[in-house]
């Protein structure tokens, strides 16, 4: 049999159809639709979650994140220049940290700030879990948003920071004036890839322990799981969280597309 | 080499003194014992092969590059000194780059104002007017609220010298500053820098605009290897040079 090339791709793709549609129905007629919407749609339990799932559960989200990002962002901006700076101990301070953090789980960085440091030093990080948690993963985050960051700062041109100097800028000036604004406009999407990571991790919280009114997304989904016996509070937990990430997904995608269009 | 001129000693009258200046990258000796120098109001264009060391001759003027050994003097106060103020140094040498380095995210006001302000400490009034003044001379008032990117080559290079006046400089480098244009941009570029020799501006100019050279320049420095190989008026190291190396050259740049 002969075919041409259009004729091999219009049969793989009839085939590809066939298959998929076959699979669909398959799980269609084999699963129990009573039995997934009893436990995982049930409008009941969904009712008795609001409207607590967004001002307790979600709001703690939000905050934990933002305070974790802020913190981290700090953080990895002093890290990245001393990871460029000319001082040898700078550059070997920097990058042991940000291998370290990188090389660890976050949960491991959150217990060590939770529980390690109480117990050797006998003092606790203020703030309760707001407070040590949000520490905590920003010391994670800044290890990997200084990355980020340092490749922002070395995609700035040379003659940048040349033509800075030349007009008698300091060398502080020439970063936050010049190379900075610059490297932040090639980093932002990256960054808010960052900050979508941040927003599920915030979700390792709950090894810090909670009160009711503490509680984030996935722990006050998980609680309300157990009170409930039905795993619907999952699902919806799951939206929430899509509800909050997905916007920003699409956000960078934007923004990435301007950045490609802009160069 | 010493220097024809019988004022090159240290504390002189010269705008920029260079003495036995050796520059290493590595293992390459890109400068290899230069003696030069500028007066006041003298326009030197510095001419030669590309790896000849010329501009990094140029920018070990303003500290860009650090020189190996060997003395730079701007108006008899030694550069190379560890605890010069090279940043307020800066200030006092306007400096224009072949590849024209615009902030491109501020607009050209601000890219002419942002030294001023940061730098000079001038109130943002003063420092406006005269962005504004510079910006007429360079004959581009109509594009204070345009970015660089909306620019031409040309433009964004008239900008640039712009910038650098903007800081009321004593004295001008420019490092090739029509190598990265169109032909057709080149004249504008030069007829700036023309107007600024004219009026008495301290230029040193490495260029390989060999018309300009010979129409603008009070003397002309052919480098070659890392040192200088010959210097005078162009009508004599242009025209008729008298170095093998000099000769070779020229006539390859004719022949273009």
């Amino acid at each position: 049999m002969n075919l041409t090339s259009r004729q091999k791709s219009k049969i793989y793709l009839i085939t590809m159809y066939g298959l998929t549609a076959l699979v669909a129905l398959a799980v269609g007629f084999a699963a129990d639709w009573d039995v997934i919407g009893r436990n995982f749609f049930n409008t009941e339990v969904m009712a008795d979650m609001f409207p607590e799932v967004i001002t307790i559960g979600a709001r703690n989200t939000i905050i934990y994140t933002a305070l974790s990002f802020a913190l981290g962002l700090v953080l990895a901006l002093v890290l990245a220049l001393m990871r460029l700076s000319s001082i040898p101990p700078f550059r070997l301070f920097a990058i042991s940290y940000i291998e370290l953090f990188r090389g660890l789980p976050a949960l491991i960085t959150l217990i060590f700030v939770g529980f390690g440091i109480p117990i050797a030093f006998k003092w606790s990080i203020p703030g309760g879990t707001l407070g040590t948690g949000s520490i905590g993963l920003a010391i994670v985050a800044g290890a990997y948003m200084a990355e980020t960051i340092r490749a922002g700062i070395e995609a700035v041109p040379k003659g940048q920071s040349e033509a800075a100097r030349s007009l008698g800028m300091s060398q502080m000036r020439t970063m936050f004036t010049i190379v900075l604004p610059q490297a932040f406009r090639v980093i932002i999407p990256p960054l808010t890839n960052e900050l979508v990571l941040l927003i599920k991790d915030t979700s390792l919280f709950f090894v810090l322990g909670s009160t009711p009114q503490t509680k984030e997304l996935t722990k006050f989904a998980r609680d309300f799981m157990t009170g409930s016996k039905n795993a619907t509070p999952l699902t919806v937990a799951a939206i929430v969280y899509l509800i909050i990430t997905l916007p920003l997904t699409f956000l960078v995608r934007r923004l990435e597309r301007s950045a490609a269009k802009s160069r | 080499m010493s220097s024809p001129n019988p004022k090159g000693t240290a504390g002189s009258r010269h705008a920029i003194e260079v003495l036995d200046l050796h520059k290493s990258f590595g293992e390459l000796e890109v400068l290899a014992g230069i003696d030069f120098h500028v007066n006041p109001a003298e326009v030197v264009c510095v001419v030669g092969p590309s790896g000849s060391g010329k501009s990094t001759l140029l920018r070990c003027i303003n500290r860009l590059e650090e020189s190996t050994s060997g003395q730079i003097l701007i108006e008899g106060e030694d550069i190379t000194d560890i605890d010069a103020d090279v940043d307020g140094l800066r200030t006092r040498i306007g400096m224009v780059f072949q590849q024209f380095n615009l902030f491109p995210h501020m607009s050209v006001q601000k890219n002419l104002t942002v030294g001023q302000t940061g730098v000079l400490k001038r109130s943002k009034d003063e420092a406006n007017k005269i962005a504004t003044d510079m910006l007429a001379r360079v004959g581009l008032s109509e594009k204070a609220d345009e970015f660089p990117i909306r620019l031409s080559g040309g433009q964004q290079q008239r900008v640039a010298i712009a910038r650098a006046l903007c800081m009321k400089p004593e004295m001008m480098l420019f490092d090739e500053p029509t190598s990265a244009l169109d032909p057709e941009l080149i004249g504008e570029v030069l007829d700036v820098m023309r107007g600024l020799a004219d009026e008495g501006m301290t230029m040193m100019v490495v260029t390989h605009e060999m018309a300009f050279a010979r129409e603008v320049a009070d003397r002309v420095v052919f480098m070659d290897g890392g040192v200088v190989v010959e210097e005078g008026p162009p009508s004599e190291v242009l025209d008729h040079p008298k170095t093998q190396r000099a000769q070779d050259f020229l006539r390859q740049v004719a022949d273009r």
